[in-house]
């Protein structure tokens, strides 16, 4: 699966974009959040403000219970705060 | 129409382009939006808007085409800059034309509410302290809101 990260989220983990494979047991958007932080700590402190963040998957906002799979592109980020 | 790009524009130029060859076009609405040089109370000496390319595109064009179910337009535009811009820079510009004045109005203004609440950009703004990402203000989510009330 792709991931996106953008604006804080991108500096605190560190990488704009990765290629991930989920485990299996990886099924939904809130399952990714509940995965992503044992990656690594500077994934368990940006996901600190999880209630914050924004998803989208294949560009489109998406709700946590939202269903994924390896071939979507998932992104992850703050409010926008755009115009 | 919808353009997410790093230069700048010129609005009378815009409005020419969306305007010519359609006389039935009686009312033309623009809102540009620009970078301040203040926040609060913080001094700010240039902003960089970081975007979502292709979502970018995706959301402007899910909300102006939403705008054109709404109300009856003839034409209209969304552009919005990235990259780093100055105090003074323009950074968005939304320009709605119907045959009378108040779809014109409305539109625009519903157009910049879900624009702020909807596009994925996000402003860092470079104070004397570093840089800072800019949060969300309450008030642009209640924006929002009220054309979903109405």
């Amino acid at each position: 699966m792709k991931i996106l990260y953008f604006a804080w989220l991108r500096t605190e983990i560190g990488k704009s974009s990765e290629d991930i494979s989920l485990p299996t047991n990886v099924r939904t958007v809130n399952d990714l959040l509940n995965w992503l932080p044992e990656l690594g700590n500077s994934y368990t402190q940006a996901l600190k403000k999880r209630d914050l963040l924004r998803i989208a998957v294949n560009q489109d906002y998406a709700d946590l219970d939202q269903e994924i799979r390896d071939s979507d592109e998932v992104a992850i980020f703050p409010p926008v705060t755009g115009g | 129409m919808i353009r997410v790009q790093s230069e700048d524009f010129d609005l009378a130029l815009e409005v020419r382009k969306l305007t010519e060859g359609n006389p039935a076009i009686g009312a033309v609405t623009a809102f540009i939006g620009l970078v301040r040089d203040i926040a609060g109370d913080t001094e700010i000496s240039s902003m960089t808007l970081e975007h979502y390319p292709g979502m970018t595109e995706k959301m402007l064009r899910e909300i102006e085409t939403e705008a054109h179910q709404r109300w009856e337009l003839d034409a209209s535009l969304i552009i919005h800059r990235y990259g780093q811009l100055a105090p003074g820079d323009q950074i968005v510009l939304v320009v709605t034309c119907s045959k009378h004045r108040q779809a014109a109005f409305e539109s625009c203004e519903f157009l910049m509410d879900f624009l702020k609440t909807k596009a994925p950009f996000w402003k860092l703004e470079q104070t004397p302290e570093g840089g800072k990402w800019v949060d969300a203000r309450d008030g642009d989510t209640e924006a929002t809101e009220r054309w979903l009330k109405s």
